[in-house]
């Protein structure tokens, strides 16, 4: 799906916990997320931190997309 | 090929995922790696297929890891496994099958193509769009199965008849012959006809319209370039679009838990966060169970939100949801061609994609 939307015309973030899937298929910006069944936060962190992890992983996509890039590019 | 265990038989160490580890399902995906002194779950018609294929083989043991563990610490599962899995002295490894679980797929692929450099012939089995594919095999021999396990007997089968081959260090035919993808390997030959008879035979089935064969397929890399870089923030609409299946409570459109059919737009007007009475996961293929209990963990609404205000670019007011669980290829290319049609039409900039 990022290798398509981009096709289209528009630049991809893509925060994912399997990096070598996303490589595989074709995503250009890839951001590494947490783990597989909760990417974008860690349930062992108090809600504070869990929030403070999630908040830089969508801060990391973001300055991924200002990112000039010649190739598949790991944000990491 | 190598040195037949002490009682005649040639040894097999199996790899199994937690779900046919039988140690249970998604929710056990974070399972530690393990070992099972003899076969379990498929390797018993595993070890049958082999008898009945004339090769006297003993699954003296089978490792066992959940998909998700796998995934999150490849290198250190390998480092600390591969070595476990040589002191059992193996005459051949099998992973799998794997069918379409990508991680799954990917774990059985790492481990073939670990151990064929060490001298341990392995043999694995996927479906043909498993990213295990695309991404082992030239350095893995896969042979091709179904997308699900009802394809299992026939994947062993395969597996096995490779399998006696590289026990008995037998030559590998064609791909083709053998039902696997291909490793890129090219063989040289003497063909019966000289190559412009062959070349003006496949120029006259070509004009006729008759079914031909390439000699030499051109490699496909479908890569998409990289569209330019955001000058800024500001001003900038960006939308948020995930595979991991979050929908708002009760599923609406009711999207499947895999191989899903189709997509949904939601809206994020109004929303700060989501929280266990507004979303939900349909996706079928991770344990919901943290994501039920606040779905900003694969969709980042609340985060989304707080840097709105801080950076200044405008959140589009719809995400898009999918669940990308042994989703085809087709469907998801089919997804995301229309969201970026209307993504288009709508004036979005950039996208936020979120996967498990």
């Amino acid at each position: 799906m990022a290798k398509e939307i981009e096709r289209a015309g528009i630049p991809v973030a893509h925060i994912c916990s399997i990096i070598t899937i996303s490589q595989t298929v074709g995503a250009n910006r890839i951001v590494p997320a947490v783990a597989i069944p909760h990417p974008l936060g860690n349930p062992r962190l108090p809600p504070g931190e869990e929030k403070e992890v999630r908040r830089n992983l969508v801060k990391k996509a973001l300055a991924a997309l200002q990112t000039t890039i010649q190739e598949q590019t790991v944000f990491s | 090929m190598g040195a037949v265990s002490r009682n005649g038989k040639y040894r097999i160490v199996h790899y199994l995922n937690q779900f046919f580890g039988g140690v249970g399902g998604e929710e056990k995906a974070d399972c530690r790696p393990f070992t099972i002194k003899g076969p379990q779950g498929p390797g018993r018609l595993l070890e049958k297929l082999f008898r009945e294929g004339n090769a006297d083989v003993e699954i003296v043991a089978t490792v066992v890891c959940g998909d998700s563990y796998f995934a999150e610490n490849q290198e250190s599962v390998l480092r600390e496994w591969i070595p476990v899995i040589r002191e059992h002295r193996p005459d051949l490894v099998v992973a799998g099958p794997a069918f379409n679980a990508g991680r799954y797929g990917m774990a059985c692929g790492a481990i073939c193509s670990t151990l064929e450099p060490l001298g341990i012939p392995a043999v694995t089995a996927m479906f043909k769009e498993n990213p295990g594919v695309d991404q082992y095999r030239k350095t893995a021999l896969i042979v091709e199965s179904a997308n699900t396990v009802s394809g299992m007997e026939d994947a062993v089968r395969k597996m096995v008849r490779l399998g006696i081959k590289r026990l008995h260090g037998e030559e590998i035919e064609s791909p083709q012959a053998e039902g696997c993808f291909e490793q890129g390997i090219r063989r040289n030959y003497l063909h019966a006809d000289p190559a412009w008879r062959r070349a003006i035979d496949m120029l006259l089935r070509k004009i006729g319209g008759e079914p031909f064969e390439t000699e030499y397929p051109i490699p496909f890399f479908d890569r998409v370039e990289p569209r330019p870089a955001l000058p800024g923030l500001k001003g900038i609409t960006i939308a948020l679009v995930t595979s991991g299946g979050i929908v708002p409570t009760g599923n609406p459109d009711h999207i499947e838990s895999s191989s899903a059919s189709k997509f949904g737009k939601y809206s994020l007007e109004g929303l700060e966060s989501a929280d266990a009475t507004t979303h939900q996961s349909a996706h079928g293929g991770y344990d919901t169970t943290y994501v039920n209990a606040d779905p900003n963990r694969v969709l980042p609404i609340d985060v989304f939100r707080e840097l709105e205000r801080e950076m200044g670019f405008k959140p589009h007011p719809w995400y898009y949801a999918t669940v990308g669980n042994g989703t085809s290829v087709d469907n998801a290319q089919k997804f995301a061609k229309e969201i970026a049609v209307e993504l288009i039409r709508d004036g979005v900039q950039a996208v936020i994609l979120t996967s498990t």
